[in-house]
């Protein structure tokens, strides 16, 4: 019984690391051939963002059993801290994929930080209240992201809170970030290779952790806390533990983004709760807890309105409306009754079970 | 009931199905047209290939423009879009450019960064040759960036921040940069000693208020007059300015400066009328627009100037036709947005005809020849007479300070 148990959870994962790298061999051979529109080459990074993004909210959603909606929150610091690094140390270090490396370190550490930090006071709350504080963390990332300048000359590094005259450079001063304007310039460092990398790293990271002891623990946690605390678990260690490494992850999703655009501006719209909101989509579509599922629903959802563009106007009408049919489709459950009972599999058993 | 409901959600999964299957049959059909738009996207074959080409038998210019069509920035894209196909159509109906027809496609961005890059892309697989665009600065920093991979011709209508033009050398502006605004304001008013007291109310949140604020403040040091107060505001907080017009008029300030969008400024008149503060109001081209703004009582905003390249009811022969053909086809009165586009095309025009480029030539090719031929050409526009460039893509124009008078546009001599 035991083995069987196992053999299962191997089997899973193994599909799931199989559908990326799957994913991943058929992309270069499309790449090779020349088969692939720019529109598509432009899209894997970002699908691999979305993707890692969807998986590391399904940690704290779907494993941890709390609804965060400051997610984007999150990969905002990961993009700023390691996008600031970069253009440091662009000059410095001119071996582009060390400076990458050590940028998504910066970046997953520093989200991971502040992912602690913001847990260690939220995580007293339950739910929507949990939900309502996270939003507004998220938001207060974003705005203090927007009010910094910080520049570098030859004296060092210069910070100011109020515009990036107020930061007295020298002449050969540069301002790095500049407020609301953000940082432009940042080394295209980002490569389609090392998102898949970072993929099958984020899966194996939490794949394991659920599948261990700390893993277990924290979906004791949300299952029944009571039963768990009784039962001698420590609720604040692994309540965080989940918050920090899904904060870390998400760090490393906005550290893929900000070195794959030119320009890195922390708007409502990439790094707000929209954005946030659409993450929780992804997990929300793809099953609470199914970490697979996460997968497909982020790739499908991030391609639909571009593969929609010859729709023109009616382009984002027509997103909503699928996004409402496809929830509907495999959430509602007189439609999850009905594709039961027509499912291949079944079909093929009642066919058996006829001869 | 059962069965009706049952009946429902197979008729609506159906559809979707179908949606999803639409979608899919637009990408394969796109997908397969890559090649031929990746290779020479000039070639008779390749053309009539794309199934988007249409039925042109001979080699067309492909010009694509992307900006915001949706969302709360929609007004400037679909000005930029609408502007673009006007030029377009008229060129065409005129015979074209040396005989060549152009081709035009446009794309949303919903103002956002990476979305942007995608547009780019899209134009890309439909066989761009030279983009008019993006709308806006921050998509036009993450865009740019590719086009100089590609070394594909880009013509920015409204894209004003510096950092634009950085780095590369086939990106040109239609518009003047956020600086030059800047430091053409605080010139005008030190020039003409419009006030001693200038006070400053601005968007901290957005690239093009704090680009001209800080050029502003930096060409006011060499000025004769002084900054009295600077106050700003963000995107999430600007509907009251009740505190800044305070300080403003405690610091008092004969002139309040607003390198703002006009919809803001349409409630900052309204607010100090009612505080009773009457101060000379000066902003720039975003403030174009304002006497259209809704429930706005536009006899506040009499005697207001601005600095700015375009006003829809200016007299020349130019701006009267290319106002009337506006309204005649999409029914709006156009902004500065749709006149730089507008001129962009033009522009293009001109430079294509002063290099001889073929849109047989590969992308790479066009971009080379119109990069040369930009800094030579000198085009009479609707935002500007004789605009010549620099090599780093600025453009040399003069602005046009405009005062408000009796509810028009009319101009400063």
């Amino acid at each position: 019984m035991k083995k069987y148990k196992i053999t299962k959870n191997v089997r899973d994962n193994i599909l799931t690391y199989g559908i990326v790298i799957l994913a991943y061999f058929i992309i270069q051979m499309m790449i090779h051939t020349g088969k692939i529109s720019s529109l598509m080459q432009g899209l894997l990074v970002p699908l691999c963002i979305y993707v890692i993004l969807a998986v590391s909210l399904n940690l704290t959603v779907g494993i941890l059993g709390e609804l965060s909606l400051g997610h984007a929150g999150f990969m905002c610091v990961g993009a700023f801290t390691s996008a600031f690094f970069s253009k440091c140390m662009e000059d410095v270090i001119t071996f582009g994929f060390l400076r990458f490396a050590l940028a998504l370190l910066i970046g997953s550490l520093s989200a991971a930080l502040v992912g602690f930090l913001i847990g260690m006071p939220v995580l007293r709350l339950k739910g929507d209240y949990l939900a309502i504080v996270t939003l507004a963390f998220g938001e207060i990332i974003k705005n203090v992201v927007n009010v910094l300048y910080i520049g570098k000359d030859s004296s060092g590094i210069h910070f100011s809170m109020k515009d990036s005259l107020s930061l007295g450079l020298m002449e050969d001063g540069e301002v790095i970030i500049n407020g609301a304007q953000g940082i432009t310039g940042t080394p295209k460092d980002s490569t389609f290779t090392i998102g898949i990398v970072l993929i099958i790293l984020t899966l194996f990271i939490v794949l394991n952790l659920i599948h261990s002891r700390d893993g277990r623990a924290i979906m004791a946690i949300r299952d029944n806390i009571i039963a768990a605390e009784s039962i001698g678990i420590n609720i604040t260690k692994y309540k965080l533990m989940a918050f920090s490494i899904s904060a870390a992850l998400a760090g490393v999703a906005g550290v893929l983004y900000s070195h794959n655009l030119n320009s890195l501006m922390a708007t409502p719209k990439n790094f707000g709760y929209n954005m946030s909101i659409m993450i929780l989509v992804f997990v929300v579509l793809g099953g609470i807890g199914n970490i697979r599922g996460s997968i497909i629903a982020a790739v499908v959802l991030t391609l639909l309105p571009e593969l929609l563009r010859g729709l023109n106007n009616y382009r984002m009408l027509i997103y909503a409306i699928v996004l409402i049919l496809m929830m509907l489709f495999n959430w509602s459950p007189k439609l999850v009754e009905l594709r039961k009972r027509f499912s291949p599999r079944r079909l093929l058993n009642r066919t058996r079970e006829v001869q | 009931m059962k069965k009706i409901t049952k009946i429902m959600s197979l008729i609506l999964a159906c559809a979707m199905t179908m949606t999803l299957l639409a979608g899919c049959a637009d990408a394969g059909a796109k997908d397969a047209a890559e090649p031929s738009s990746d290779a020479a996207a000039g070639t008779n074959a390749d053309a009539e290939d794309n199934g988007n080409a249409g039925t042109h038998t001979e080699a067309v210019f492909m010009i694509g423009a992307i900006g915001p069509a949706t969302g709360g920035a929609a007004v400037y894209g679909i000005a930029v879009k609408n502007g673009t196909e006007l030029a377009i159509k008229e060129i065409n109906e005129a015979g074209g450019i040396n005989g060549v027809m152009i081709e035009y496609n446009f794309q949303d961005d919903e103002l956002d960064n990476e979305k942007s890059v995608n547009a780019y892309n899209t134009l890309k697989d439909w066989g761009m040759q030279m983009l008019v665009g993006t709308t806006t600065s921050g998509c036009c920093i993450a865009v740019k960036a590719e086009t100089s991979n590609d070394n594909m011709f880009q013509l920015t209508p409204s894209g004003s921040a510096v950092d634009i033009l950085k780095d590369n050398d086939n990106v040109f502006q239609v518009c003047f940069t956020d600086p030059n605004q800047g430091i053409g304001a605080a010139q005008y008013i030190g020039d003409n000693s419009v006030a001693q007291k200038v006070a400053i109310i601005y968007d901290s949140s957005d690239v093009y208020s704090s680009g001209i604020y800080e050029k502003f403040t930096q060409e006011a040091e060499n000025q004769p007059f002084e900054i009295v107060s600077a106050e700003a505001f963000t995107a999430d907080n600007k509907t009251d300015f009740s505190v800044q017009l305070q300080k403003a008029k405690d610091a008092g300030a004969e002139l309040v400066f607003l390198p703002i969008y006009y919809t803001e400024a349409s409630l900052i008149l309204t607010q100090a009328n009612a505080m009773g503060y009457e101060p000379k109001f000066f902003g720039c081209d975003g403030l174009d627009g304002i006497l259209n703004v809704e429930n706005f009582d536009t006899s506040l905003a009499e005697g207001v100037m601005l600095l700015t390249p375009f006003a829809a009811d200016a007299e020349d022969e130019a701006t009267k036709a290319f106002v009337s053909a506006y309204q005649a086809a999409y029914g709006d009165t156009p902004n500065q947005f749709a006149a730089d586009a507008y001129d962009a095309v033009y522009i293009i025009k001109a430079a294509i005809e002063k290099s001889g480029a073929m849109p047989t030539e590969s992308v790479s090719d066009i971009c080379d020849k119109l990069k040369v031929a930009m800094t030579e050409i000198t085009v009479d526009g609707l935002t500007g007479e004789a605009m010549t460039w620099d090599s780093d893509g600025a453009v040399n124009k003069s602005p046009k300070a405009m005062e408000i008078v009796n509810g028009n546009y009319s101009l400063i001599q």
